[in-house]
């Protein structure tokens, strides 16, 4: 599968998910356990990702700098600093930490 | 409320929110280009896909496991945009009819002009709210995904400036408005520990998938919900704060 082909495929089922929901006659899909199980996988998979994310290079898992940058960001985020502001404040202390040498 | 004070409630909501997520366009483009795109394939996931959670879950598996986790990286993505097909039914009734108006209606559905537009209490608020939320983040986050990819060009490496750090504290930020009950702090944590497990056993990608199910055990027989089939669906609310994280869709977007 080369890079394009998986850009286009997955921007389309993406792009097709959305215009799907114009079809749907509402409250067909507004039952409490489909709109449920809906924001639970959103959830599941956003906290997935974050593992993914920050403790593994590939099929390793590993501690680095990026652990400490999360710590900053969930501060951060407890006390409702702006989206921008938390991602920057994440970017910049994994660089911090780099240059210091403290963290790879 | 008259319809010029909702007009007006609605505009500002939508630029604020708007104007915020786009700005973290730079930090996708940048990511994309050293997960191995190049600057048109980045600049066509925007333009396209335009949802911030699940172009950066493409960007995420391609970039620790590279082509070869390819249908990983379409799944994750596709899975991700299933929120996207909920909010779709509940806006559709402020789209109005006119199948021009709903394709493009469609193409700006995301977490945030879901958001502002429910939480406008005049359907003309919720119709400026959908349509200017949508709008200001497909032109700005489309502008910044290309100045970000640039600039990931010029600067190689980013994890120097950190940018790899980013990336998590933006899926963080995705999700910290949802965690609001015990249901779904109980699904993060399993999730989080589920997708720990499986990284040293399972080929890239599929450790968020697998941590999908999840949300499906938990979901299906509502375990650890506080009133059964009471939930309604609805955008996380966080968006609407100015002063809180306006999550991007990721989508959730809130991207």
């Amino acid at each position: 599968m080369t890079l394009w082909q998986i850009i286009l495929l997955a921007s389309i089922a993406v792009l097709a998910l959305k215009l799907v929901g114009y079809l749907v006659p509402p409250r067909v899909l507004e039952t409490p356990t489909a709109a449920r199980t809906a924001n639970l996988t959103t959830v599941a998979l956003l906290s997935a990702l974050i593992v993914v994310q920050t403790v593994s290079v590939g099929q390793q898992l590993t501690l680095d700098a990026r652990l400490p940058a999360l710590v900053v960001a969930a501060g951060l985020l407890a006390v409702r600093a702006p989206f921008i502001l938390v991602i920057v404040a994440a970017a910049a202390s994994a660089a911090l930490l780099r240059m210091l040498g403290w963290a790879a | 409320m008259s319809d010029v004070a909702s007009r007006r409630d609605a505009r500002r909501a939508s630029l604020a929110v708007g104007l915020a997520v786009s700005a973290y366009g730079v930090s996708f483009g940048a990511l994309a280009v050293t997960a191995g795109l190049d600057v048109w394939q980045t600049c066509v996931l925007s333009l396209v896909m335009f949802s911030g959670g699940s172009q950066f879950a493409v960007i995420g598996v391609l970039a620790s496991g590279g082509t070869a986790a390819g249908p990983a990286a379409i799944a994750g993505a596709t899975l991700l945009g299933l929120r996207n097909t909920l909010y779709a039914v509940r806006v559709s009734p402020i789209v109005g009819p006119g199948w021009v108006k709903r394709l493009a209606a469609g193409h700006l559905t995301i977490d945030e002009s879901t958001a502002v537009a429910t939480a406008q209490p005049t359907l003309e608020g919720q119709r400026w709210g959908f349509w200017m939320t949508g709008l200001v983040i497909y032109v700005g986050w489309n502008l910044t995904t290309l100045a970000g990819a640039l600039l990931g060009d010029l600067l190689g490496d980013v994890s120097r400036f950190g940018l790899d750090a980013a990336a998590a504290a933006a899926f963080l930020g995705l999700v910290w408005p949802r965690l609001t009950a015990l249901q779904p702090v109980v699904v993060a944590v399993a999730a989080a520990v589920v997708a720990a497990v499986a990284i040293p056993v399972l080929p890239p990608g599929l450790p968020v998938l697998v941590a999908a199910l999840v949300a499906l055990v938990v979901g299906l027989p509502d375990l650890f919900g506080r009133r059964p089939g009471t939930e309604p669906l609805r955008a996380h609310d966080a968006a609407l704060d100015e002063h809180g994280p306006p999550a991007p869709d990721a989508g959730e977007a809130h991207r």
